[in-house]
């Protein structure tokens, strides 16, 4: 690449990999998170990168719920062995041994216990002082104001009344013991960013992005696929072979499919190019109430 | 952009998408006061520019319904007030960034709000943005406020203003308001440095000039909003900069690789290059760049890179390479300006942390030259900084860095002020210049005494002279103390039994005589080193009326602190952590305080402990609180 005139995603590459080397630079242990989705892909080609040669000097860390699609799994595993990463995987034993699922007690509940409290057992149990997500400011409204390096308490709670002022590229990493900081990388990326990003690199994701015959239900006007059995199909309910993907990913019962026949990259950002609703209205959880999301930010979800 | 993909074949897809990834990114940020119209701006720039989704349009218009100010309409305001306390109380508190894309170029927009933090947060969206946009009420014209925000993005290096004379459907579309708007801009702005000034009248309400040239406004020649934001030059002026890069980390997988990964911060770089660390002068040649998509044959400003060295350098993280052709300052000394950003005030002699590139040092302000106000851009003189004030400072920091004057190099020039106990970022500065010593300061300042050194440490030396029977908690106190104070970043010293009866005093006994030497010696050299400019904790038994009010009275007024640690003799008794009071009352020490030599107890301590009722650790905060409410601390 020549030092003329920077084309947008460089410049948004290279922001990432200055953040990405000053948290590995200045805290004690940090660790990134892998959600598996299009964006913790992004993140993580990120952090090889930045540390190339060498690999990167933190692990990686997956809050599995137990109720991740069977092919993210399988992906997860891969990925952490194709770029060289230890992989550690937390499940809330405490939420498994009380099956905690989405269909009893509810996407919030069910939510909070095996995500938000899973993360904040593991961030304690590791002593993590740094934790690296690949969250977007263009994603939700809430998160639009959060900084790239965001403090949370010894809590793991969030004040955004009381965020710290963030200039130029220069990142106060202090912590006391005990507190954290959660760093979002890509804040600055874009879906489409994502996506083109994703082409140019060559960057493998979940192949359940892509469109295929997959067997769903429609429930409240969202196609929720069948992946395995553990999901109770109501009465009259029959799984039918639909041509679908997925938008964004995350528990299987909380994350709706469309029906899509893009099978290729171009054809999927053709199809976002087109698109009429945006991302995270494929998310059940961000449905419940205007401000869900803030919310979840203060009691320490990502 | 949706009608755009719509018609495209998968061929053309890829030439488009080749297309957008050439695009480049501007990054704007607007400011104008409460209700100027800053949110309706963008809401109307993501609402025209096609980019809101149908689901975000549903819930804009239901939030409209409900919360709107402008009845049936939507309210496009509404878009970017993002959170839930924002939105039920109608105002903005921080900064946001947007995102949004044309078919020319990508955008990131800092919206910053306009209430009463609002220097704060402008500064910070500023410090990232190439250009900004200037709200102006047409009906008001150049505000007070309009001049803040021109100084603060002035002072924060932005070269290109947009002057948006927004609400010109309410002056009826007024040439003549528009034109006096612009000229009164143009005459107070013309020493503020900006490269470009462009005046636009709009209606973001009704989209006036905001995309497209409005018929309503037939006189205006120049060019709408958006076609502006899409063609303005913001040329990297810092690629035409001498060559610098902060080492961020350094890269060694095995034996065989050393490189330096940083991102450089200003000019290009190739490898044959000489470059300079430049704290250290020590030089070496370029090798490799390095990066994970291969080796380049040249790098720039923006660029994150590994770079190797021809030679084995010493080079560590925070360390600064530069053109060994054109090298920055070196100093430990600067002035700088100051944007405060804390309600805790800013103190000088207190020491903060400064983080310049990626190095973080100990720093305190040694003087306030003055406060600026930002309204009139009157020059105050000031003795401490509170929130939202700037000031021009001069700082001293624990070691030498290497940096340029912001105005010359704002990679290299900027730096954030941390809190040492809390660390939150309290401060934002830009180096103007540095200063030397030899040339700078005056030879008076240089007297050595115990101003010119507690100064230098920036506290005021005091002793904290804790006195009371064995087994009263003197030491372990005057410990918690001790370390809360380092926390702090003072200087101090502990003298105690430990380190003074097996050196200095290793000739004294326990007969009354001894006692009194050792007390004497013992204030003497807290003396000393009060003239050196230390907190001196002193814990010693000191069971003397006489030889306590001999060691106030070798130092000055105020300078001397007695903690009474008071618990009674069955207390420290019952605790007799060494065993002491055992083998006095065995018989086998003679002369113990409380057992068979008497202690006097102080009639006016300046402060009495009562250690046998609490903890050691709310003891101590006493002890704190005091300190604090003498000014010895903060
Ligand atoms: N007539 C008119 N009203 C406007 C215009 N721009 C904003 N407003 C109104 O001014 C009020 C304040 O606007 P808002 O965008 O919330 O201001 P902010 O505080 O700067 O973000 C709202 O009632 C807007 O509808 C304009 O160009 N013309």
């Amino acid at each position: 690449m020549s030092p003329d005139r920077k084309s947008h995603l460089k410049r948004l590459e290279d922001e990432s990999i200055h953040i990405i080397r000053e948290v590995a630079s200045e805290f004690r242990n940090p660790v990134m998170l892998y959600s598996i989705g299009k964006d913790s892909s992004v993140m993580l080609h990120l952090a090889a990168k930045a540390f190339y040669p060498a690999p990167p000097p933190f692990p990686l860390m997956h809050v599995d719920t137990t109720w991740k699609f069977r092919e993210m799994i399988q992906f997860r595993d891969e990925t952490a062995k194709r770029l060289g990463f230890n992989l550690i995987v937390h499940t809330n034993q405490e939420g498994l041994a009380q099956n905690i699922n989405p269909f009893d007690h509810g996407s919030s509940y069910y939510t909070n216990v095996m995500k938000t409290d899973a993360l904040k057992q593991a961030l304690t149990k590791y002593g993590f002082d740094a934790a690296f997500g690949g969250a977007r400011r263009d994603e939700e409204k809430s998160r639009a104001k959060e900084r790239i390096f965001s403090f949370r308490t010894a809590n793991h709670g969030w004040d955004p009344k009381k965020q710290r002022p963030e200039l130029w590229n220069i990142y106060n990493t202090r912590v006391a013991p005990g507190e954290s900081i959660r760093v979002f990388p890509i804040s600055n990326w874009t879906e489409l960013d994502i996506w083109q990003y994703i082409m140019l690199e060559d960057i493998p994701i979940v192949p359940l992005y892509y469109a295929a015959k997959r067997p769903v239900v429609e429930r409240g006007g969202q196609l929720i696929m069948v992946d395995d059995e553990r999901l109770p199909l109501e009465p009259g309910e029959v799984p039918q072979e639909k041509l679908v993907r997925f938008r964004t990913l995350g528990c299987y019962p909380l994350t709706a499919a469309i029906e899509s026949d893009a099978a290729t990259l171009p054809e999927i950002v053709r199809e976002m190019l087109i698109a009429r609703t945006s991302e995270r209205s494929g998310r059940l959880i961000d449905h419940d109430e205007a401000g869900s999301m803030e919310k979840k930010k203060r009691e320490g979800y990502f | 952009m949706s009608e755009v993909a719509e018609n495209l074949s998968a061929q053309d897809l890829i030439e488009y998408l080749a297309q957008q990834e050439n695009k480049t990114l501007l990054r704007f940020l607007t400011c104008g006061s409460v209700d100027d119209g800053k949110s309706t701006l963008i809401g109307r720039l993501l609402y025209d520019t096609k980019l809101l989704f149908d689901d975000q349009l549903a819930t804009l218009e239901r939030d409209s319904k409900k919360h709107g100010t402008v009845g049936e309409d939507i309210d496009f305001a509404l878009l970017v007030d993002g959170l839930e306390a924002e939105r039920e109380q109608g105002i903005t508190i921080d900064v946001a960034y947007r995102f949004f894309t044309t078919d020319k170029r990508k955008f990131i927009v800092a919206d910053t709000p306009g209430h009463e933090q609002y220097t704060r947060n402008m500064a910070t969206g500023a410090s990232t943005a190439d250009l900004a946009i200037l709200l102006v009420d047409a009906r008001k014209g150049i505000l007070t406020q309009t001049r803040r925000h021109a100084f603060i993005a002035s002072l924060l290096g932005i070269r290109h203003i947009v002057v948006a004379v927004n609400k010109i459907d309410l002056v009826d579309y007024s040439q003549d308001i528009f034109e006096k708007i612009r000229d009164d801009f143009a005459a107070f702005a013309s020493n503020f440095g900006f490269k470009q000034i462009v005046a636009i009248p709009l209606s973001a309400r009704f989209g006036d000039n905001v995309i497209a040239r409005s018929d309503r406004t037939p006189w205006y020649k120049g060019p709408a909003l958006l076609d502006h934001l899409e063609t303005v030059e913001v040329e990297d002026e810092q690629l035409a900069k001498p060559f610098r890069m902060a080492v961020q980390w350094v890269n060694r997988p095995n034996l065989d690789f050393r490189g330096f990964s940083g991102t450089i911060a200003s000019g290009t770089v190739r490898p044959g290059d000489r470059i300079v660390v430049a704290a250290s002068g020590r030089t070496s040649t370029v090798a490799r760049i390095v990066t994970a998509d291969g080796d380049l044959d040249a790098a720039g400003a923006g660029d994150a890179v590994t770079l190797t060295l021809a030679d084995e350098v010493d080079i560590s993280r925070g360390d600064l390479l530069v053109a060994a052709t054109d090298q920055p300052e070196v100093a430990d000394q600067f002035a700088a300006h100051v944007i405060w950003m804390h309600e805790d005030h800013l103190l000088p002699g207190r020491p903060y942390l400064v983080k310049i590139g990626t190095k973080t040092v100990t720093a305190q302000v040694t003087e306030i030259k003055h406060k600026i106000d930002v309204n009139t851009l009157d020059h105050l003189a000031a003795k401490e900084l509170g929130l939202n004030e700037v000031a021009v400072c001069n700082f001293s920091l624990s070691q030498p860095v290497g940096f340029d004057a912001y105005t010359a190099n704002r990679g290299t020039g900027a730096f954030i002020i941390v809190d040492r106990l809390s660390n939150a970022t309290v401060g934002a500065g830009m180096i103007m210049f540095g200063l030397r010593r030899a040339t700078n300061i005056h030879l008076q300042a240089l007297d050595v005494n115990k101003a010119a050194r507690a100064n230098l440490k920036g506290q005021k030396p005091v002793i904290l002279w804790f006195t009371g029977l064995s087994g009263a908690g003197k030491s372990t106190i005057a410990n918690i103390v001790e370390k809360y104070l380092l926390a702090q970043g003072r200087h101090t010293y502990m003298l105690d039994g430990d380190n003074v009866r097996h050196g200095l005093n290793r000739d004294l006994g326990f007969t009354e005589g001894d006692r009194v030497e050792n007390i004497r010696r013992v204030a003497e050299v807290s003396k000393l080193m009060i003239d050196a400019g230390l907190i001196v904790l002193v814990s010693f038994i000191s069971p003397f009326r006489a030889e306590r009010r001999m060691a106030r009275e070798l130092v000055e007024e105020g300078e001397f602190i007695e903690v009474f640690c008071d618990t009674p003799l069955e207390v420290a008794e019952s605790r007799d952590p060494k065993g002491l009071y055992k083998k006095a009352r065995a018989g086998q020490i003679k002369n113990f305080t409380g057992i068979d030599s008497p202690y006097e107890p102080p009639e006016n301590p300046e402060i009495r402990l009562e250690s046998g009722t609490k903890s050691v650790e709310l003891l101590a905060e006493e002890v704190i609180a005091l300190l604090r409410s003498r000014g010895i601390i903060v």
